[in-house]
């Protein structure tokens, strides 16, 4: 581990077992599709079989006849939504689009877009009253790629459809699939071009991929008699289902429970809504009968995430001594069926590595007759980064430049103007460049036929948002730390970690529980790599609370004053004669006769947000026979800012290398012509199975962050950014193919060795 | 659609039930007899979330029809843990951090007690070959590794009887 500076902790950076684990090793936790009410109904959805077609009549008289049928619903029983933007953390969503989402109205607009939905007394009536549903349908031609939606003559999704900008301005004139279109500027490109002694321009495509989480959304929702909704589902954000169910369905937030139950993975995918304001009207149409729908993993394929499908094109320019100076881009991503693909998010990521004067950078956000995109892991970054880290590995071949020494020659530092133009907060980007280059991976050979290897950078902004936190210290000695964020991969124990250290007590004697949206105050969701910083912080401002309270309470029992008394090492001592102290147990124990129960809160919204930098090795052999690539070895270095528990943020960053290697290598969503989607399952589309990777070994940077306490940046997301580039740079140094398409599959490999369309 | 009555053992224990034809063991499980530890991801046999131990072999519970449990001897992760003890697995498992979301967690403990049972010493490769059948999306398998490794090598280190 690469440390900077570490002060002594006594919890922070300690490996203890995470607080749920046990639950989750016996098979104990309740995830969301473990949920089981008496009286529960189960729910189905009719999807569509065509990729665009106006619904000419649906008829659904004779499913709701059959016996055990207890409703169904269409478009018509969703309440009308106005045009609305509500956000949802790492993406937003417009209200009226999310409806048209959840239950198609006039149109569907891609294979699998729901159109009814049916609760029966069993799961398999349910499906077959879906068989008694007849739907008409006008079949329009479909629109699959970007850049065919792009042009004046594409078949139109929307045709009220005009092109906006980033502040949501009509621009274009006519009707278009282009639903946005920004330029992010500076500088003098085309000065900085003519000086430039090297000049690589490339275009890039990648396919749409899924987040790929192993558990399928699920809901369970009942009706209440008194007019209230209660929701069991298993989310990123407890509170953004809350908002969405209450917008959607015409409701005051305060007549909307979200439960969250435990949640099988996520990466962004578990932000939007898709069953449960379906789970709450069937509901209600059965008259607030229990309520339970899971999505089999075809549907999770069809109509969730997954990310945008791109085509980038790049221009980058360095001068002789490898001083990069300009770069000019082009960037269209595929929104899916509405806009919002994280198409800026790209922009403003894929320069950050850099200290770059001079670009431009145009932005296209395009629908398309597939799924509605949804956050995807440090979303519109991976993409970006492919074509961006792909032409700088050009520049540096064509300038006989070492990879790295190149990247930390032109890094970004604190105060480098961003793409976004504000300047970088302090940043690890160097302090992880030369990490990797002092790395026994970098130092090692790399030796033997069709072997090679690659680099690549990577950054991810992190977020801050909203969070409450509650601490309630119990008789014992022990303390409850009430949170509202679901744990998606060791969140109640980095938080437990802090709580800990703050309050100078046991990291076990620290209790984590996630909270519903009844009982504690509003928390934005789990993403955005957010959680151990932003809740973090909560967490500490409670600390900070429960302490002051411990002062006064001190005081009482010693009958000193509280001037005089100070918190050290989790316990109150006399500053003037420390022999006069007394512990956090013995003060816990005797709260019921000081005072009554101690228990502090924190609610903020975190500012101070640490971004993230990876930078990435890789070793691939490519297989000349059957163009399989094996991943030799893989080193992930990364800045963590601080790593309060090592393991997991090692877990994270091999997470996101593993999805990276399935985005590089095999992951896509395949389509016919006619827009069905081809692959919708996990046989056919095909994530890394345990055989398909090497050990992924990690380097934990720590450039601590300034705003934070502990320096923490947030871990989550930037790992899956590099791995793209990364795999692809070490093809082409394995076998001289320069590979500008995603998946680099082995049919793609044997094409471009021997001969075919592709290369 | 008549039930057909089904007399089997799980975690021991004897075990009788009613179940459709059509139903899966998977839904059995969990809908029928509350053994919710055992996870759907794709109920296509291609995750391995559902993974138990059927008369002595790791199968899919998604592919096997309830009713073929007749005489039969299960182990799901609810039999892992004996007499309140962790099974060394599961020690290993929350040791090393092999988890994160926890979801496929469940299938890839019963699979590799499975290898375990019958290889008490695989290398690496070897548990990666065995694990290949059961997904994990969070954790990239390192951990994962790591965790069976660790488990193999204690339940050796303490010769404790193979269970």
């Amino acid at each position: 581990m690469t440390t900077i500076e570490r002060p002594r902790y006594q919890v922070i950076g300690t490996r203890p077992i995470r607080p749920d684990g046990v639950e989750k090793v016996t098979g104990r936790a309740l995830y969301g599709a473990d949920v089981r009410l008496p009286g529960t109904i189960y729910g189905r959805v009719l999807r569509s079989p065509h990729a665009h077609a106006r619904i000419l009549r649906i008829d659904t008289s004779a499913a709701e006849r059959m016996p055990g049928v207890l409703a169904v619903v269409t478009h018509r029983d969703l309440p009308a939504v106005a045009d609305g933007i509500q956000n949802l953390g790492e993406t937003a969503v417009n209200v009226r689009e999310l409806a048209a989402n959840l239950l198609a109205d006039d149109k569907v607009l891609y294979h699998g877009h729901a159109v009814a939905a049916v609760a029966a007394v069993s799961p398999h009536l349910a499906e077959e009253a879906l068989g008694a549903i007849t739907v008409e349908y006008e079949v329009l031609p479909p629109v699959l790629d970007v850049r065919e939606a792009m042009r004046e003559d594409a078949p139109l999704l929307d045709e009220s459809r005009r092109t906006k900008n980033i502040a949501g301005q009509v621009v274009g004139e006519r009707p278009s699939n282009i639903a946005m279109h920004h330029r992010f500027e500076a500088g003098d490109v085309e000065a900085a071009f003519a000086k430039a002694s090297v000049v690589i321009e490339r275009e890039f495509r990648t396919k749409m991929v899924h987040q790929g989480y192993i558990e399928p959304q699920n809901a369970t929702a009942v009706w209440n008699q008194d007019g209230t909704v209660t929701i069991w589902t298993s989310t990123q954000g407890a509170f953004a289902v809350r908002g969405q169910v209450a917008e959607l369905l015409r409701l005051p937030v305060s007549k909307v429970r979200v439960v969250p139950m435990e949640i099988g993975g996520g990466f962004g995918g578990k932000i939007p809504v898709y069953l449960e304001p379906l789970a709450a009207l069937l509901s209600r149409k059965a008259g607030g009968r229990p309520v339970k729908m899971t999505m089999s993993r075809t549907e999770v394929f069809q109509a969730t995430g997954p990310t945008s499908g791109t085509w980038i094109r790049v221009k980058a320019g360095a001068d002789a001594e490898g001083r990069l100076l300009a770069v000019e881009a082009e960037l269209c991503y595929e929104a899916g069926a509405f806009p919002g693909s994280s198409v800026n998010a790209g922009a403003m990521c894929m320069l950050a590595p850099y200290d770059v004067e001079n670009f431009r950078i145009d932005t296209y956000d395009v629908v398309v007759n597939k799924p509605k995109t949804a956050a995807y892991r440090a979303p519109g970054a991976p993409a970006a980064a492919f074509a961006m880290e792909s032409v700088v590995d050009e520049l540096c071949r064509a300038l006989k430049m070492d990879p790295l020494a190149f990247r930390l020659k032109n890094s970004s530092r604190e105060g480098t103007r961003q793409v976004s133009g504000v300047p970088f907060p302090r940043i690890g980007h160097e302090e992880c460049v030369r990490a990797a280059m002092e790395s026994d991976h970098y130092r090692s050979p790399i030796e033997g036929p069709n072997r090679g290897r690659g680099v690549a950078s990577g950054f991810w902004f992190n977020g801050g948002m909203q969070s409450t936190v509650l601490v309630a210290v119990n008789p014992d000695g022990t303390v409850n730390l009430i949170e509202g964020n679901t744990d998606i991969g060791g969140t109640r124990a980095s938080l437990a970690m802090q709580l800990a250290e703050a309050l100078g007590i046991p990291y076990e004697d620290v209790k984590p529980f996630v909270a519903d949206t009844d009982s504690i105050g509003h928390n934005d969701v789990t993403g955005g790599s957010r959680t151990t910083f932003a809740t973090g912080l909560a967490v500490y401002e409670a600390a900070m609370d429960i302490r002051r309270q411990m002062v006064a309470r001190a005081a009482r029992i010693l009958n000193l004053p509280e001037e005089d008394l100070e918190y050290v090492d989790g316990g109150v001592q006399s500053k003037s004669d420390p022999s006069k102290r007394i512990g956090f147990k013995e003060i816990a124990r005797q709260q019921a006769r000081t005072g009554g129960p101690i228990t502090g809160k924190a609610s903020l919204v975190a500012r101070g947000v640490g971004p993230a930098f990876s930078t990435q090795i890789v070793d691939v052999e490519v297989d000349p026979e059957t163009g399989k690539v094996t991943i030799l070895r893989y080193t992930v270095v990364q800045d963590a800012g601080r790593a309060i528990h090592p393991s997991y943020v090692e877990g994270q960053m091999q997470g996101g290398v593993a999805q990276g290697i399935g985005w590089a290598l095999h992951e896509e969503y395949c389509y016919d012509e006619q827009g069905h989607l081809l692959n919708a399952n996990f046989l056919d589309y095909r994530i890394p199975t345990a055989l398909d990777l090497p050990p992924i070994e990690t380097v934990i940077v720590e450039v601590p962050n300034p705003a934070h306490p502990f320096g923490v940046r947030g871990v989550g997301e930037v790992s899956i950014v590099p791995p793209l580039a990364a795999i692809a740079n070490a093809i082409y140094d394995a076998i001289g193919v320069r590979f500008t398409d995603l998946p680099i599959s082995p049919r793609r490999i044997v094409e471009a060795l021997y001969g075919g369309k592709e290369g | 659609m008549a039930k057909v009555h089904v007399r089997t053992e799980i975690n021991g224990e004897p075990v009788e039930f009613l179940a459709e034809p059509r139903q899966s063991l998977l839904e059995v499980l969990r809908e029928e007899l509350g053994l919710t530890g055992t996870k759907e991801g794709c109920n296509n046999g291609n995750c391995g979330a559902c993974s138990v131990i059927f008369d002595g072999r790791v199968v899919n519970a998604c592919c096997v029809l309830a009713v073929e449990a007749e005489g039969a001897r299960i182990v799901t992760i609810e039999g892992i843990a004996r007499d309140g003890e962790l099974h060394p697995l599961q020690q290993a498992f929350l040791e090393e951090a092999a988890l994160q979301c926890g979801i496929c967690t469940p299938g890839i403990i019963v699979a590799a007690k499975a290898l375990l049972d019958r290889e008490p010493n695989p290398d690496e490769l070897r548990v990666r070959h065995w694990l290949a059948g059961n997904l994990c999306r969070c954790t990239g398998y390192d951990k994962i590794v790591r965790a069976v490794l660790a488990a193999a090598e204690r339940l050796q280190a303490q010769e404790v009887p193979q269970r």
